[in-house]
């Protein structure tokens, strides 16, 4: 049972990164999109796409958290003890992001917008980070099991852990990339699909490279891990990782964003179940293994039941919101996020008729 | 009484755990406590909107149904952006948390999150659905049929129904710890099942939910009280008046009746818990009730109104009852600081009696003349009302987790066991109530602006900037 529970786990962490960090790339993509007028259209697009289903993709890191807490007690209060900087910096950032974003649509000038737009940006960059740099210092092995026993800050500084919260950043942002070209393309934007595709390629390709470039680090910086990615079940994991990277940027260059997404999706968890193969049976390197860190049967037990049980009811609900989103049905009008601040001009976009 | 005593059998030997991850020694645990109590503060106030708003918006819809009638569009519509804005910011309240129950008290975690986390798993689903839901609900508006539309919003008021009472089935857990054994001062034998359902959550729980229809309804309620000051009475304000005071109004009343139930249960259960609301230093027969004053750290309550027999009636229903004091358990064990919990429980019944007090005046008016009370008196007490239920709440929370010190598992674990042995919690805390201080301006402004357009612009079309 512990296994099925990590598996949960598993599930929980690849639907955050693919849903909620997708939503937090489209902060990069507004971060980066340019001055009010040049960026307005991109920016418009990422309000449009992510109002109906941020707050509902946020809702798997919760779920992660009460999955790790009530299946792997120990290995949850050892974890939230010692990284307690980068944690704390990913909850500040939840909180700025969540709230700059609810808010935007409410501002009346284009100094209001630019400067919540500006907050929901820079947190948006920051949660991946320290979300991955947190990863990268469970994964490298530098989470003693106890009450904060272990470095605050060199276990999350140091070269593994860069390496993650930028591959976080990147992913994120390509992630976010495709979505808003397959969001543009059912809303009838040549230019920001365009836009989005040329990004999504750039991010796709940064990515790739400092995945590759990231194992040099992890090889000089945490052994143990590189040989874990770099044989038997987490080879294999890694390597379908890879294919999968590669085919969703073919799907992305023939603007096949849809199937796209699900190919993303299956690059995330195939990287995230090779971690778990490459530091197996441990959950802690050397300190605590799966089985030691696992819950009573009974809690597991019950937990396997009650997420059962509330998938039946929680799977449908995702599919129709899911469903009327991809069908348009949720849509608004698409508006540049600077055009209700200024007059018309004839060379703006009508947007979709 | 006694055999609620004696359910959970390692109390009595007054076994102490001191946490799967080892000991804790950390010097700043008040800046845990302060920072662990100010995201809580926050937080539930912006719960109650998730709670009990949604019924009242889908209650407007209706009625556009029914009647046909724009107004009740174009409230239900208003309505629903705000209560998008507060659950979003909601979603991120909660989400800190998740995140501080790790980051401030991991050695409690380490050790009961087995044996309470079922009810945090299911927490989860509510969460979900509310969180998908509300997106179609509100960008659903003239999107879906208005049968469907209105269908969509049922399981947002469900979803906050179960979301709140899986939470509460924690807290009510933490003030009853059941559902597992001690042996040797480890954790065994977990019963996830029988935590669940603690026989402390449902009186909490009851009087939550029923407070959070108070704060929802005062809250919103005020706002178009003031409206009404201010001479706009027009059917918008009228109505946007009407649903959340009518629904306050009820509830309040049968609030005190709630607050009866979970005082009684409090003096079975956590008898140490009522004797420092009372002020109560020692066990006493036929024990009075203090109103005011202040309790001296000699013992006795000085500068207060004293009601002879009254505290044994309202703890056991029975004037000569004995109600224990704080002497009972030693010094190290009772609550602290004794007025903090005192004046937070004498400022919730206080606030919590005037509101059923206004609950009742205007459904007796209404009862008896069909109208709505005409004094300016009346609207400026609603008008007040909306904060004073959100301070009767934030009261109403001081005083059971305050009182629950200094135990974090009531009589099993030390809060100062729990804590986490990092250190920064001093930046950290000030670095919350900064953001929070910043972001509650924020949004206050924003919802402010939203307030203050017309309502005719909420009529018709999909919903605009959101």
């Amino acid at each position: 049972m512990a296994e099925a529970c990590l598996a949960l786990a598993i599930v929980g962490i690849t639907a955050y990164a693919v849903l909620g960090g997708a939503d937090l790339g489209a902060g990069l993509w507004d971060l980066t999109a340019g001055g009010v007028r040049r960026g307005g259209r991109v920016r418009g697009m990422v309000q449009r796409s992510m109002g109906p289903v941020w707050e509902a993709n946020h809702v798997w890191m919760p779920f992660e958290l009460v999955i790790l807490w009530t299946a792997f007690p120990v290995f949850f209060g050892s974890i939230m003890s010692t990284l307690y900087v980068p944690l704390f910096g990913a909850a500040l950032g939840i909180i700025l992001r969540g709230v700059a974003f609810a808010v935007r649509g409410q501002a009346a000038t284009i100094k209001e917008a630019r400067a919540l737009g500006a907050l929901f940006a820079t947190s948006s960059v920051l949660v991946p980070f320290c979300l991955g740099a947190a990863l990268g210092a469970i994964a490298s092995g530098r989470v003693p099991v106890g009450n904060a026993l272990g470095a605050p800050f060199a276990s999350w500084l140091n070269p593994t852990s860069i390496f993650v919260g930028v591959l976080a950043v990147v992913t994120g942002a390509y992630l976010a990339a495709v979505y808003l070209a397959g969001d543009a393309l059912r809303a009838g934007l040549p230019d920001v699909v365009d836009a989005s595709r040329s990004r999504a390629l750039g991010a796709g390709v940064l990515a790739g490279a400092i995945a590759v470039g990231g194992l040099v680090a992890v090889l000089s910086d945490a052994r143990p891990l590189y040989d874990g990615l770099t044989s038997g079940d987490g080879l294999a994991f890694v390597l379908a990782s890879a294919t999968f990277g590669l085919v969703t940027l073919g799907l992305v260059w023939t603007r096949r964003f849809e199937a796209a997404r699900w190919g993303s999706a299956a690059a995330v968890a195939c990287v995230v179940i090779g971690w778990a193969f490459a530091q197996s049976p441990d959950l802690l390197r050397g300190e605590l293994t799966l089985h030691q860190a696992a819950a009573g049967n009974a809690t597991l037990a019950a937990l396997l039941i009650s997420v059962g049980a509330g998938a039946l009811v929680l799977i449908p609900s995702l599919v129709l919101l899911y469903r009327l989103v991809l069908r348009g049905d949720l849509d608004q009008q698409f508006e540049p996020l600077d055009q209700r601040f200024r007059p018309l001009t004839a060379d703006d976009d009508p947007g979709e008729p | 009484m006694s055999d609620y005593v004696a359910i959970p059998a390692f109390m009595a030997a007054a076994a102490e755990v001191s946490g799967g991850l080892g000991g804790a020694s950390q010097p700043d645990l008040l800046w845990a406590r302060e920072l662990q109590a100010l995201s809580f503060a926050v937080h539930i106030p912006l719960t109650c909107f998730g709670i009990a708003f949604p019924a009242m918006v889908l209650f407007a819809e209706g009625l556009w149904l029914r009647t046909g009638d724009e107004t009740y569009r174009a409230l239900a519509k208003r309505w629903s952006k705000v209560m998008l804005i507060l659950f979003a910011v909601g979603v991120v309240t909660g989400t800190i948390l998740s995140f501080e129950l790790g980051l401030l008290w991991p050695n409690f975690m380490a050790t009961f999150g087995e044996v309470f986390g079922l009810a945090f798993g299911l927490e989860g689903f509510s969460f979900f659905i509310e969180a998908i839901f509300i997106a179609i609900y509100v960008y659903g508006w003239d999107r879906l049929s208005p049968r469907t539309h209105l269908l969509t919003g049922v399981p947002i008021v469900v979803a906050g129904f179960s979301g709140s009472l899986f939470v509460i089935s924690v807290n009510g857990w933490m003030n009853h710890p059941v559902g597992f054994d001690l042996v040797n001062g480890a954790v065994s034998n977990v019963r996830p099942w029988e935590a669940l359902f603690n026989e402390n959550f449902w009186h909490e729980y009851v009087h939550m939910y029923f407070a959070a229809y108070m704060v929802a309804g005062f809250l919103v309620a005020a706002v178009y009280a003031r409206a009404w000051l201010h001479g706009r009475r027009g059917r918008y304000v009228r109505a946007g008046l009407v649903i959340p005071l009518t629904v306050a109004a009820l509830v309040a009343p049968a609030q005190v009746i709630v607050g009866d139930w979970a005082g009684r249960t409090v003096a079975e259960l956590q008898p140490t818990k009522l004797a420092t609301f009372e002020g109560l230093s020692e066990t006493t027969k036929g024990a009075p009730l203090h109103i005011g004053g202040w309790y001296q750290d000699d013992g006795g309550v000085k500068g207060a109104i004293e009601i002879p027999h009254l505290l044994s009636l309202l703890a056991h229903h029975d004037p000569n009852a004995t109600v224990q004091g704080l002497d009972a358990v030693a010094p190290d064990e009772r609550p602290g600081p004794v007025n903090t919990v005192r004046l937070a429980f004498q400022a919730m019944v206080g606030i919590g009696t005037l509101l059923a007090a206004v609950g009742l005046y205007y459904a007796a008016t209404w009862w008896r003349k069909r109208r709505l009370p005409r004094g300016a008196w009346f609207f400026r007490l609603v008008v007040a009302a909306g904060p004073l239920s959100v301070v009767a709440l934030i009261c109403g929370w001081v005083t059971t987790e305050v009182g629950r010190q200094p135990w974090i598992v009531y009589e099993v674990m030390r809060v100062e066991d729990a804590v986490t042995n990092a250190g920064g919690l001093p930046v950290a805390f000030v670095a919350v109530a900064l953001v929070y201080a910043s972001l509650g301006a924020i949004v206050v402004w924003l919802l402010r602006r939203l307030a203050s357009r017309p309502p005719d612009v909420e009529v018709s079309g999909t919903v605009e900037g959101m």
